[in-house]
């Protein structure tokens, strides 16, 4: 049993990376991904190494009808996931080549291809509120899942702030992407970023990913596409930045990404405050019912 | 990382997939310069991604985790109830309150044993104390609960060791107070707006939630002249927790919106009919036994009523992107007025 009340001290974790706020004395960098969706293709080669390579099974062979995505979402069997988007806006100056014969009309048209993942954030609520410690951080400051220790309470999906990690039917424990712990641990890229033919997803230490983000930002905003932002990147967002964060060409919400989340437990003090304060009316409330006016 | 050796040049150590410009200025040629400004405007209207939602829906289901919240109240209402009974002499209202915490701690740890994906490690909850994961918290709460409740009960059923019995009486009193509150940190210490945005006020919905279910038990099984107490906390709880539910729902902007749609709204207007009826009923028919216990038991599934109400809120307010988006944005609005957003 371990009881460790200086997790709730935030001030303290500012001061620390991840690894070494959980206890690490000496740990390698930060790993992490960043995925630029500004060169995804949306070939999906991400979603089939993921499941190739950590064994995942089959998440449902449905047809969603809506566009090339079929997997939906991320969930216990969707580690990596790709959503397609297609907008009646340019890319950039790009000519969409879309015309229609005798209309005389150009129709603008582009396609957004974003290859989602779990964010790994820099304070995870998933690993917050686990109640048996299955979650934990690694000495590469990523999140991962203990499958033998997880009883499956499902505190972890709600609490994600991006609907990442899920819980399996027929197994009842809740799984997510492990950013490879295995192929990270003896020095191997994670399987995704492996396969992706077009460096949209690239893994490496977090501190050289966000530099080289804003170069790439620097970049696709002097060649005038206005549109590029970084999400996750910055450390003073709600989750206090992503371990794995993107570069994309709309709001986060076309994506499916929440614009502003926030990791839930920051509030928690807070709640117990007021947990407290409701206890105490409890009690006030129980004596004055027996001592009030008594026949 | 990615060596990507094959390229149209013959093989090198470029990535020229990184460095691509898809539609930049320079491929654009003399094609009128719009668009791209404008595409920074944020849309007024809010968007989605198909209308899917953004987090995944809690996998807790009902009646396991509605119930184990309603449970857990009524424990710890009853063991505060059954406490003071018996400093006050209220001999069957005790025993009978003892009764109820033992046998709502013991339904309300099944219930959540049930539901977990493998109920075979329950006892995995027991393995850490995490201050951070208010499930943690209640499982060290409700587990001594459980055990204390049961010598409490048991010796009282029994007339052995009075003492013993007085000190388990106290103590899972004193646990009853955590028991009965925490399941509101539960609920809100999750990304479900319609939980989340409501964790100042659950709290107090809760607490009155306990004290008029078990209040609500005591009338109905205590005789006449032992249950004015059990009144009391059934009356004023009840009449709290419908008023406090309904300033938490106006307190929470949009996602207070999801407590009248749907299911949650059926249940959270049960819960205000059966619990002012009760309330009514328990003032007016004090002095007839069948109407008091009737009244006590309207009260009793008004609770119900709430705690499922609440529970069915908190996943449509999941299902629906609206709830996680739109207060996300305007929190962006405000923020983007004091500083300018990097984009």
């Amino acid at each position: 049993m371990t009881v460790s009340p200086e997790l709730l001290d935030v001030a303290f974790l500012e001061t620390q990376t991840p690894a070494a706020a959980s206890g690490y004395g000496e740990a390698p960098p930060r790993m992490g991904f960043f995925t630029d969706t500004s060169v995804c293709i949306g070939c999906k080669a991400c979603e089939v190494a993921c499941k190739e390579w950590n064994h995942v099974p089959e998440d449902g062979l449905v047809f969603t009808g809506m566009s090339y995505d079929n997997t939906g979402g991320l969930g216990a069997d969707s580690w990596r996931h790709v959503a397609f988007v297609e907008q009646r806006k340019p890319l950039g100056f790009q000519e969409s080549g879309v015309e229609h014969d005798g209309v005389g009309e150009t129709t603008e048209l582009r396609w957004l291809m974003a290859s989602d993942v779990c964010k790994h954030c820099t304070h995870a609520a998933c690993l917050d509120v686990c109640p048996t410690g299955s979650l934990f951080r690694t000495e590469f400051g990523t999140v991962v899942v203990q499958e033998d220790i997880c009883n499956g309470c499902g505190y972890c999906i709600p609490a994600c702030p991006y609907g990442v990690i899920d819980q399996r039917k027929g197994d009842g424990r809740a799984w997510k992407c492990t950013l490879c712990y295995d192929r990270i641990s003896v020095g191997m890229e994670p399987a995704c970023a492996k396969a992706c033919p077009t460096d949209s997803i690239q893994f490496g230490e977090l501190e050289e990913l966000r530099r080289r983000a804003d170069r790439r930002l620097e970049q696709l905003h002097a060649a005038g596409i206005a549109d590029a932002r970084l999400y996750g990147r910055d450390p003073d967002d709600g989750v206090g930045g992503d371990g794995a964060f993107f570069l994309l060409l709309d709001e986060p919400e076309v994506y499916g990404l929440p614009p502003d989340p926030v990791v839930t437990t920051r509030d928690l003090p807070s709640m117990y405050r007021h947990v407290a304060a409701a206890a105490a009316v409890l009690l006030a409330g129980a004596v004055a019912s027996f001592v009030r006016r008594r026949p | 990382m990615n060596r990507t050796e094959v390229t149209k040049d013959g093989l090198t150590h470029v990535r020229p997939g990184r460095e691509a410009l898809t539609g930049a200025i320079e491929h654009a040629g003399p094609r009128r310069r719009r668009g791209a400004e404008q595409a920074m405007v944020p849309d007024a209207a809010f968007t989605s991604y198909y209308g899917k939602p953004v987090i995944n829906k809690p996998v807790w289901e009902a009646p396991d985790i509605p119930g184990y919240l309603f449970l857990g109240g009524l424990a710890g209402g009853s063991a505060l109830l059954a406490a003071g009974a018996e400093l006050t002499g209220r001999r069957r209202l005790a025993r009978r309150s003892k009764v109820a915490a033992n046998a709502a701690a013991v339904l309300s740890t099944a219930a959540l044993v049930h539901d977990l994906g493998r109920p075979e490690r329950f006892l995995n909850m027991l393995r850490v104390m995490k201050p951070t994961s208010p499930m943690s918290m209640g499982s060290w709460v409700l587990a001594p609960f459980g055990g204390i409740s049961t010598v409490a009960a048991v010796l009282d059923l029994l007339g052995r060791l009075p003492l013993v019995g007085k000190l388990a009486t106290f103590t899972a009193a004193a646990l009853g107070l955590p028991l009965a509150s925490y399941t509101a940190a539960l609920l809100a210490d999750t990304a479900v707006p319609s939980w989340h945005e409501g964790y100042r006020e659950m709290p107090f919905v809760f607490v009155a939630s306990a004290a008029a279910s078990a209040g609500g038990l005591g009338i109905a099984v205590a005789p006449l002249h032992e249950s004015a107490p059990a009144r009391r906390m059934a009356v004023a709880g009840g009449l709290a927790e419908l008023a406090l539910s309904k300033v938490m729902e106006k307190r929470m902007g949009l996602p207070g919106e999801a407590y009248s749609e749907g299911r949650a709204h059926r249940y959270m207007q049960a819960a205000e009919g059966l619990t002012a009826a009760g309330a009514v009923g328990a003032v007016v028919g004090r002095r007839s036994r069948v109407l008091s216990a009737l009244s006590g038991l309207a009260v009793l599934a008004g609770s119900v009523c709430t705690r499922w109400g609440i529970f069915h809120a908190g996943l449509q307010s999941a299902e629906d992107p609206k709830y996680t988006v739109v207060p996300q944005r305007e929190r962006l609005r405000l923020r983007g007025q004091r500083q300018p957003v990097r984009v």
